[in-house]
């Protein structure tokens, strides 16, 4: 199974800033082993995030995105003691979710 | 007049270049820096760390949390800023990489042979560079004090400043080649100054990091062999008695430093 993801959610005003660091080693397809082979392509393809919920955020993510991916978006009307949710499928079909409380 | 034109104009771009350049670069890496610490990558290996601590395994199926870094069996916080010290039962000096490993296997039953004899970033070496990532990051913000009290942790810092300074290998390189003087860099890279205390959150105080350039977590074991790597001296042990001999002599220069691990690294 998948490492956690560290969410951290932030309410300032009537808006509440959402950081996500996701542990995934996002292999492009393009690397070479030691031993001359390729490693298989391995990255998150699909990226969601609900708020209370309510989705907020969709997002198709590709293998030029870093390892261990960090993702920084805003919520508007959220408040402090809200629930962000935040899921990720790769290509493999591998998921983790993880949720954080607003401060 | 072509020809004193011509000086002019070189004497000007030399006289203004030095100063821009390195201001830009050092400024340059510091922002890029600042921006990466928002996300910390180390964050997971903490977290990770955290999990293994805690976490029944091995033949015994035991979890760490009685494990003395030495400030009693499972105090986490301010061990890392007084290690590497003497331990009584082990007899030795160790860092905080070798402890962990020492209880993995009288707490565990692990094999620590095995362990030693591990490359880095495979098997159960990845779980020791969580581990010290974990406890590294409970000292957060606190300041190095190595205990110098005991007769072996005064030898090893003898031992460590000729380590220091021992000069080797192809290119007859020592530590303090790179790192004896204050202002020296590799390329872009500003290097501390580790005969004496670089200051908060330089060199010794902030590792274990995350290096953003190859996505791996680097403990001081690692970062110590990639040093001797760069020098072209054979490959020193993992937890070998030079490594924490140099680890005691930068850690009881740095004393009153920041730790600011696990860090970030370009």
């Amino acid at each position: 199974m998948a490492d956690p993801m560290r969410i951290r959610a932030q309410a300032a005003g009537d808006k509440a800033t959402v950081r996500v660091l996701m542990s995934h080693e996002m292999e492009t397809g393009q690397r070479k082993d030691s031993a001359g082979k390729t490693i298989p392509a391995w990255f998150i393809q699909e990226v969601s995030a609900q708020h209370n919920g309510k989705p907020v955020l969709d997002a198709q993510w590709g293998p030029a995105v870093s390892k261990n991916p960090f993702l920084l978006f805003v919520v508007k009307g959220a408040k402090a003691g809200d629930k962000i949710t935040v899921t990720w499928v790769d290509n493999k079909g591998d998921k983790r979710t993880d949720e954080a409380t607003v401060s | 007049m072509r020809p004193l034109f011509i000086v002019g104009a070189s004497v000007s771009v030399l006289a203004c270049m030095p100063a821009l350049a390195q201001k830009s670069a050092a400024d340059g890496i510091a922002e890029y820096r600042k921006m990466l610490e928002d996300g910390n990558p180390a964050d997971l290996y903490e977290a990770k760390g955290e999990a293994l601590w805690k976490q029944r395994r091995g033949p015994k199926n035991a979890s760490l949390e009685a494990c003395d870094l030495g400030k009693g069996p499972g105090v986490v916080k301010g061990a890392f800023v007084e290690l590497p010290r003497y331990f009584p039962d082990t007899g030795q000096v160790q860092d905080l990489e070798a402890r962990l490993v020492s209880c993995m296997a009288t707490l565990q039953g692990l094999n620590a042979t095995e362990i030693v004899n591990t490359p880095f970033g495979r098997g159960e070496q990845n779980n020791v560079t969580a581990l010290a990532t974990y406890v590294a990051a409970a000292s957060r913000g606190m300041r190095f004090n190595l205990p110098q009290s005991h007769a072996q942790e005064q030898r090893m810092y003898e031992i460590g400043k000729r380590v220091f300074y021992f000069r080797g290998g192809p290119y007859d390189f020592s530590c303090a080649s790179c790192h004896g003087e204050d202002g020296k860099r590799i390329r872009l890279q500003d290097l501390p100054n580790l005969s004496k205390n670089p200051g908060d959150g330089v060199g010794f105080a902030a590792w274990p990091a995350y290096r953003v350039s190859n996505g791996q977590m680097w403990g001081m074991q690692l970062r110590l062999n990639d040093c001797y790597r760069q020098q072209r001296f054979p490959y020193p042990g993992f937890g070998s008695e030079a490594t924490i001999a140099v680890s005691v002599y930068m850690g009881v220069n740095a004393k009153g430093a920041e730790s600011i691990a696990p860090s970030i690294k370009r």
